[in-house]
């Protein structure tokens, strides 16, 4: 049995997330559209915090919300006129979006209510994790260790930053 | 009343199903860009909400929710460095408009 508390939250964040995505793709200015992804992100944020890991949701806002969102900003800023609309869709690519979405959704939407008995598993109260034991795991070579992903994202990150500094540079 | 696996589901399933909506109809690259971020996000809430609901003891899909939010990081960055690149000889961002790079 949940607390009223995080039924309410759960609600409110729920709501938040299916109005603000479907703002996200419908608005016709660029840059709401970016402000309501960033109102998406945040509400996963809630989400992780919601599951006990904070550490992802910390992430989650400073890597997202802090990081990807400024960018998006940015690039903006410099491509557009600020007010500028989009313009309308043709009607064909509509329809195409429309119909491809709504297979996916129903698609599975049909399977996870195929699964009735396995979707309304509740939470178990499982041993959270500290910041001292995901640390432990995500630089460790035992079984569950992460090392070699984590040493590959950083020679990945490093390859990006060459390509970002290479392919913007003016020439 | 409980908060079942299945209520996570949902606005996960609606938030992708926006993402391919939008990846599919907008013509403008930065908006495409920000579709494909909540795809990526619908993404990773799954992860972490069958890890924590199905697995609650081990830290899989937390990790790789950590791994996928910073590959998208890096892969947002060298996107928007082409589409600045882009805009800078075509001077648009509308892919109607650029159609130099097709054979």
């Amino acid at each position: 049995m949940e607390s009223v508390g995080n039924i309410i939250l759960y609600f409110i964040v729920a709501i938040a997330i299916i109005v603000f995505s479907v703002l996200t793709v419908t608005t016709r200015k660029i840059l709401r559209s970016a402000t309501y992804l960033l109102f998406v992100l945040f509400a996963t944020a809630i989400i992780y915090f919601q599951m006990d890991y904070e550490f992802l949701g910390a992430v989650q806002i400073a890597v997202y919300a802090g990081g990807i969102l400024v960018l998006f900003v940015f690039a903006i800023m410099l491509t557009h006129r600020p007010g500028h609309d989009a313009e309308a869709l043709t009607s064909h690519r509509r329809w195409l979006g429309l119909t491809a979405a709504l297979a996916g959704v129903g698609v599975c939407g049909y399977a996870l209510f195929s699964y009735a008995d396995f979707a309304g598993k509740v939470i178990t109260s499982g041993s959270t994790f500290d910041m001292v034991q995901i640390g432990r795991f995500l630089l460790s070579t035992d079984k569950y260790g992460y090392l070699l992903p984590f040493e590959a994202i950083s020679v990945l990150l490093l390859a990006c930053i060459i390509g970002g500094v290479v392919i913007a540079r003016r020439r | 009343m409980d908060l079942t696996l299945f209520m996570y589901l949902i606005p996960s399933l609606i938030m992708f199903g926006c993402g391919v909506y939008g990846f599919i109809t907008r013509k403008n690259m930065i908006a495409i860009m920000i579709s494909l971020e909540l795809m990526l996000n619908s993404v990773d809430i799954n992860f972490v909400v069958f890890n924590r609901y199905l697995f609650p003891g081990q830290l899989e899909g937390m990790f790789f929710s950590l791994f996928a939010i910073a590959i998208a990081a890096a892969e947002t960055a060298l996107a928007i460095a082409i589409i600045i690149n882009v805009f800078r000889i075509a001077k648009n961002v509308d892919i109607k408009q650029i159609t130099k790079l097709k054979f």
